[in-house]
């Protein structure tokens, strides 16, 4: 892949959402191609569809026969391990094998056992605060939040989680930047993240502890350990899903945040607000599109898509429609009915969900009581990812004196 | 007022347990156990209204 990709001369037949247009002015393009199309397509990627109503996005997540998972980040290639189970289970698998490599995360991520977790996110949020503030009094007037704040807490709890090293923290981001920013590149074994695991996985078999790697270490698929691949791969998906999504959602929250002094004062003074305020954060500015591989043929809203045709399934577009959302393209601090996708919709569920939940919490709480007052040093220096997780990837504020 | 709750469709959002949680509970997988039989106390009407209107799967069906 190259770093120039053409430009889209239109986004209904042409799009490319790996484009830096896309990344600039994502949320106007869902919008333009809701009103029209709505099913946009593209030659780019060897073929690939791109819905932006709430109904087909549904509709699409929940038909698992013509959709497949096995391939879920849009690349120039197809992938070559096939579903039922995939390169990162469960995400990359189909039924009947999805439920079961499910199943095995579920007790790790429920809500109660996620509770838990609640104090080691917030010492986490405490300590990157203690650091700005450090910043702050060595004389620095602006502060990149996304690179000192929104982006260091869910590494630093997915590494507490996997009992791996918190200083490994900028290893995991570069895998992810490879896999997610720049998909469809090789690098040598050596150098990848399944070497990492592979690494990790193969000691940690011999001292295990009570982390999630141990967990899944020791779990088993009626009776059988899980095969190391499968332990690698799931770790792996931990990695990728949990740390660019998180971020970038805690980056969203604090952006929005940053503009806006009406939300700010209704976040500090009416704190039974915060719960729907945090659910609109992730409707409005929901950062994840996933995608499917098709199956089989199939006519979906007038489109005929073929089989090995991948179709995106823009979650954050399906939040914004009006079919599904009164006053759907405005951020509402207290929206109480908002059954919004950011999560996905059917099987593949955000396993991660409830612990997504805590952290943009926390990181939001301990940040509007750490920093009530704050706002973007220059809005032309915050810039957005490109691809299928979207959030801000700098974020330059400063605080009133 | 009664809750209807379709465990078939149920994905486990624990939207409902965020904000009903006198109505509803989670099994240790994350899935909803509804903890009411029958008529919704006068009290949580608002809250069954609440958890119904904020399932992403359409589980969860109020009857009045
Ligand atoms: C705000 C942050 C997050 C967002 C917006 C998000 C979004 C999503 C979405 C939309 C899916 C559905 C995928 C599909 O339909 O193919 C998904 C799946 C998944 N996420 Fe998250 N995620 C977030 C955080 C996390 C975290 C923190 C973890 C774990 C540490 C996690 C782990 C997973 C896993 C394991 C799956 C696969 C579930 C399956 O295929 O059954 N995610 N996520
Ligand atoms: S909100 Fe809906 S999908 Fe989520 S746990 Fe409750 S009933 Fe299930």
């Amino acid at each position: 892949m190259t770093d120039v990709r053409p430009p889209v001369a239109d986004w209904a037949t042409d799009f490319d959402h790996q484009h830096p247009d896309y990344a600039a002015n994502a949320t106007e393009i869902w919008d333009e191609l809701r009103d029209g199309c709505p099913i946009a397509h593209t030659d780019r990627y060897g073929g690939a569809w791109f819905p932006t109503r709430h109904e087909d996005i549904a509709a699409i997540s929940k038909d698992v026969v013509h959709f497949s998972s096995q391939g879920v980040v849009v690349t120039e290639e197809r992938p070559d391990i096939p579903a039922p189970m995939g390169y990162a289970p469960p995400i990359t698998s189909d039924p009947p094998f999805h439920a079961i490599a499910r199943g095995i995360m579920l007790k790790f991520f429920s809500p109660k056992a996620i509770d838990a977790w609640e104090p080691i996110v917030r010492e986490t949020c405490r300590r990157r605060i203690a650091d700005i503030r450090a910043m702050i009094d060595a004389g620095e007037t602006t502060i990149d939040i996304a690179a000192h704040y929104s982006q260091h807490i869910p590494v630093s709890v997915m590494a507490d989680m996997l009992d791996l090293p918190r200083e490994d923290g900028d290893v995991f981001r570069g895998f992810i930047h490879d896999i997610m920013e720049q998909a469809g590149e090789e690098k040598p074994y050596e150098e990848s993240m399944d070497f990492y695991l592979d690494t990790h996985v193969a000691a940690r078999r011999n001292s295990l502890g009570d982390d999630l790697m141990s967990f899944l270490c020791q779990a088993d698929i009626e009776g059988m350990p899980l095969l190391d691949e499968h332990v690698r791969g799931t770790i792996g998906l931990l990695i990728i899903a949990g740390i660019d999504t998180t971020w970038s959602a805690i980056g969203a929250g604090l952006w929005h945040m940053a503009q806006s002094p009406a939300d700010r004062a209704r976040w500090t003074d009416d704190p039974d607000v915060q719960p729907f305020a945090l659910e609109e954060v992730l409707r409005f500015y929901a950062p994840v599109t996933m995608a499917r591989l098709i199956a089989e043929d199939i006519e979906l809203s007038g489109c005929t898509m073929k089989a090995g045709d991948w179709a995106l399934l823009p979650f954050p577009s399906a939040n914004r429609d009006p079919e599904a959302f009164d006053q759907a393209g405005e951020f509402v601090i207290d929206r109480a009915r908002n059954r919004h996708a950011a999560f996905g919709l059917g099987i593949h569920r955000c396993v991660g969900s409830n612990l997504a939940r805590l952290e943009l919490r926390v990181a939001m709480e301990e940040w509007m009581a750490a920093f009530p007052e704050f706002e973007l040093a220059d809005p032309d220096a915050v810039t957005w990812s490109t691809g299928q997780v979207r959030g801000p990837r700098q974020l330059p504020v400063r605080f009133p004196s | 007022m009664k809750i209807k709750y379709d465990r078939s469709a149920c994905q486990g959002h624990n939207r409902c347990y965020m904000l009903a949680p006198e109505l509803f509970d989670t099994d240790d997988e994350g899935y909803a156990i509804l903890l009411v039989e029958g008529d919704v106390p006068a009290e949580l009407e608002e809250k069954a209204r609440l958890a119904a209107d904020n399932c992403p799967e359409f589980a969860i069906e109020i009857e009045d």
